[in-house]
């Protein structure tokens, strides 16, 4: 199915995506009693944060998520993968890793966890990455700055 | 004991297939979303929305159980404050989730897909989550 006026858009496989994470993130919760926020996890999981969650199962969620994606991939005989080039990836990383740890979260633990639960700050959070998002988008597209291939 | 591992690894999993399935693990897709001033995706909206709806029920259900259903207790964020951590935090994600059109799950997700790309990310974020806890001691 395409969406009119988008025939680049996959709503279909987006929903059902969306739907597989938010049964993810409510298995952690009514599960375990756990936030699924990917980025305190993978910190949970190095041993760079510190939280009564043991690392053990902190590993356990973030090798589950290749895992999950290699299923995919060979179901589906390959996906398509567009990345920049090895230096924007670094940058990015580097950003991305700062900002989560201050912000205190992703997109998914400030945008599926916590907007869900109508967190003040996830909300506020959310909205914050959305714009810094669109807006840096914006400004490397006005400078003629191609990332993807 | 399953709670300890098996759960985690299943959410993760799953969580990962959904990223997949989703298109997220395509920075091209991502960052089509945060193209809003150009050529516009918006798939992203629809994997966030149907995340949303499914955690909205979730968050309905929590305080009905006194205890999570395979074990432990529930260990869940009470901070109500805006902080200019917290949004100075989020500013700067969203600019390196822009520049590259990844975050950290597609990201770790991709490893599997695009496995040097991926790993540079994942390294690099990890160096600046440590970088975070190096500063501040307890990040």
């Amino acid at each position: 199915m395409t969406l009119p006026g988008f025939p680049d858009a996959a709503p279909l496989a987006g929903l059902a995506g969306g739907v597989l994470i938010g049964l993810a993130a409510a298995l952690m919760l009514l599960g375990i009693g756990r936030i699924a926020g990917v980025s305190g996890l993978a910190a949970r999981a190095t041993g760079i944060a510190d939280s009564s969650l043991p690392r053990i199962s902190a590993w356990a969620f973030v090798i589950g998520l290749p895992v999950g994606a290699l299923v995919v991939l060979l179901a589906r005989g390959g996906l398509p993968a567009n990345f920049a080039s090895p230096v924007y990836l670094a940058v990015a990383g580097l950003i991305v890793g700062i900002g989560t740890r201050l912000g205190s979260g992703c997109t998914s633990g400030h945008g599926v966890c916590g907007m869900s639960r109508f967190s003040q700050r996830s909300i506020v959070a959310t909205l914050t990455f959305m714009v810094t998002g669109f807006a840096t988008v914006a400004v490397m597209n006005a400078k003629g700055l191609e990332v993807l291939p | 004991m399953s709670g300890r591992i098996l759960i985690p690894a299943l959410s993760g999993s799953i969580f990962g297939a959904g990223l997949a399935l989703g298109g997220m693990t395509d920075p091209a897709r991502v960052r089509g979303f945060l193209d809003i001033f150009g050529d516009w995706d918006p798939t992203l909206a629809f994997v966030m929305g149907g995340a949303v709806l499914v955690m909205v029920v979730a968050w309905q259900i929590q305080p009905r159980l006194t205890q999570p259903l395979f074990g432990g207790g529930f260990n869940l964020p009470g901070t109500q404050d805006l902080t200019p951590r917290l949004i100075g935090g989020s500013a700067l994600f969203g600019i390196g989730w822009g520049i590259a059109g990844l975050c950290p799950g597609p990201g770790i997700a991709a490893l599997v897909i695009e496995p040097v790309s991926a790993a540079i990310f994942v390294v690099a974020m990890l160096a600046g989550m440590f970088l975070v806890r190096i500063f501040e001691g307890n990040a």
